[in-house]
């Protein structure tokens, strides 16, 4: 396995896009829906006598 | 099944564990794919080039599975006005806008040396880039109009509409003189890869499609608790 050949500068970024891309979508999806869930919980719970 | 699911209530309990489950399946299948993707020899035409193939190839996979998920969830969502068809297709098009970035980011790395170019006006290219297009536009449509009923059934329309994309991206390199390669898996006769690459290439493409499904369930959860928080605000609001 040649890591550092002379296409590297572009099979290296290719990776590092995507590793960038997988962690935005599942931080992006984790937060949002911890944070609606959150506050349907809170609002629903406010709502309750 | 699908009936089953369509009830919030019992897709939320369904969802619970899918998501995780499918995130699982997709560690499983990424890391190994990734260490047969490392391991394989270089091609004797592309060199180490070839190893953006197995994160080309899912993503673009993915991108066009994610488009059919969107467009069917759509159909649902203004045929039968289900609550749910319509959150699973909202929660669909960041996912799929976001493979189809992946897939036209790492094609162009793939073309530079190959090619000697980051871009061209190619069918299948172009067509992928309609795609991304596409997932935008439904974004744009849905955050531009206020009336969240209505914003669905317009965004709805776009989506079913931008379907016809599909088969021209599929079979573009058929229909047109293309840089881009053929099909070289899905094609009569069987795959024309070598044994050695198609394995970390399926790996990776099961892997990504599994990631898509761990992360769509994911997003339509969160999709379900907004919708419920605005019923809930709108109630305090009026109470």
């Amino acid at each position: 396995m040649n890591l550092a050949d002379k296409y590297a500068a572009f099979v290296w970024p290719a990776y590092g896009v995507s590793a960038l891309v997988f962690a935005w979508m599942v931080i992006d999806t984790l937060l949002r829906s911890a944070r609606w869930r959150r506050q349907a919980e809170r609002l629903e719970k406010d709502e309750r006598p | 099944m699908i009936a089953a699911l369509a009830n919030p209530h019992r897709f939320m309990g369904f969802s619970r564990w899918a998501a995780p489950f499918l995130g699982v399946v997709a560690l499983l299948l990424i890391a190994p794919g990734l260490w047969f993707g490392f391991a394989a020899p270089p091609d004797y035409q592309q060199g180490t080039t070839v190893r953006i193939m197995f994160i080309h190839v899912p993503a673009a996979e993915t991108s066009m599975f994610a488009y059919a998920c969107l467009g069917g969830a759509s159909f649902f969502s203004l045929v039968f006005r289900h609550a749910l068809a319509d959150a699973a297709a909202r929660a669909a098009a960041p996912l799929g806008a976001a493979f189809t970035v992946l897939a036209l980011v790492t094609g162009s790395l793939w073309g530079r040396p190959m090619w000697g170019a980051w871009w061209v006006w190619d069918a299948r290219l172009t067509s992928v880039l309609v795609l991304l297009l596409l997932f935008l536009g439904y974004m744009a449509l849905r955050s531009a109009i206020d009336d969240e009923a209505k914003a669905a059934r317009a965004a709805a329309i776009l989506a079913l509409v931008g379907l016809i994309n599909l088969p021209i991206i599929k079979f573009s390199v058929d229909w047109w003189n293309s840089l881009h390669q053929g099909e070289s898996i899905f094609r009569p006769g069987g795959p024309t890869i070598a044994p050695v690459f198609l394995l970390p290439l399926a790996l990776m493409s099961f892997g990504y499609l599994a990631a898509f499904g761990a992360l769509w369930i994911a997003r339509t959860r969160g999709e379900i608790w907004r919708r419920r928080a605005q019923v809930a605000a709108v109630r305090a609001a009026s109470a």
